[in-house]
């Protein structure tokens, strides 16, 4: 078994109303430090295949076909060995 | 002239666009799951606004993997005319027969308001009706409504008229103003305004009738794309 850990985040091109909306509240809060707020998604799916490369191969799948919108947003994975 | 409705779980101005069609445009017209396999012996689909799988996800994404779908995109390839409304425009970029995609609104409000649109294209099967540069006041109801596509698909929406429908005072932050647009091929045409929600005075407009008739007149007139 694989445990893919996914994240899906806006292309950083594209103007993010939720990271703005979220910054603008941290700078309500005094946190000036604060210069970019960017809101993503995270997925973990554990996979049921017998190698790595099998995990990775359809991690890319699951993402290009339903995690993520190509058009606005990017993805990266990071797959590990777990269980037997 | 035939019209489906489709209804996924979760849609909610599928009677709107039911009763737009049967009281006001007085065609069949008949609802239909998203779960059908053929649209065979219909003349027009329509997908509705609402909320279809909860929007989860994303808005639009997994009705993207509806039964029904297959079916849709041959109906679409086809030359017949397909109208997404909200929701329904939604479906139509995330299963790709419409260019670009729709993001929360630029000041992240569910807005619900009658907008003045501007007619930027009346020479399609959706707007024969309503004058080039008409303005019309179509209600919006969405917090996902903002169009975005990248400055390529933009520039090839302008050169092939594909942008239909812009906003005067443009409330959810869409790229050039665009409230709808259709493929290239002039059939397949996705809104965020509800032109359903505008047939009757007692509604507040009625400036969406006419694109129903448009619809009915290119038809009847057996011109699928002008």
């Amino acid at each position: 078994m694989y445990l893919a850990k996914i994240f899906v985040t806006h292309k950083k091109s594209i103007l993010d109303p939720q990271g703005e909306a979220i910054k603008n509240a941290l700078h309500r809060l005094d946190y000036e430090a604060v210069e970019n707020v960017s809101q993503g998604k995270y997925f973990e799916t554990t996979l049921n295949c017998d190698s790595e490369d099998k995990a990775k191969q359809i991690t890319d799948s699951i993402c290009d076909s339903l995690l993520a919108n190509p058009n606005m947003e990017t993805y990266r994975f990071e797959i590990e060995k777990v269980g037997d | 002239m035939k019209f489906a409705v489709i209804s996924f779980p979760g849609s909610n101005c599928d009677y709107d666009m039911y009763y737009a069609i049967k009281d006001i445009l007085k065609e069949p017209v008949e609802m239909v799951s998203c779960d059908t396999e053929s649209l065979d012996g219909f003349d027009a689909v329509l997908i509705p606004g609402g909320f279809s799988y909860g929007d989860y996800l994303r808005s639009g994404a997994i009705a993207k993997f509806a039964k029904v779908m297959p079916a849709l995109i041959k109906f679409a390839n086809l030359g017949k005319p397909v109208l997404g409304v909200c929701n329904g425009f939604q479906i139509l970029t995330e299963v790709g027969l419409l260019p670009g995609s729709l993001q929360n609104n630029r000041d992240m409000q569910f807005i619900s308001e009658y907008e003045p649109l501007i007619v930027q294209n009346n020479k399609t099967i959706f707007t024969n009706e309503y004058e080039k540069a008409e303005s019309i006041m179509i209600p919006i109801a969405h917090g996902e409504g903002n169009y975005y596509c990248n400055e390529t698909e933009l520039e090839s929406l302008k050169q092939n008229h594909q942008i239909i429908f812009t906003y005067e005072n443009n409330p959810n932050g869409s790229v050039s103003n665009i409230a709808g647009i259709t493929n290239k091929n002039g059939n397949v045409m996705g809104m965020m305004p509800h032109p359903e929600r505008a047939v009757e005075k007692i509604l507040g407009s009625e400036d969406g009738v006419r694109l129903f008739t448009s619809i009915l007149k290119s038809f009847k007139g057996g011109i699928l794309v002008e």
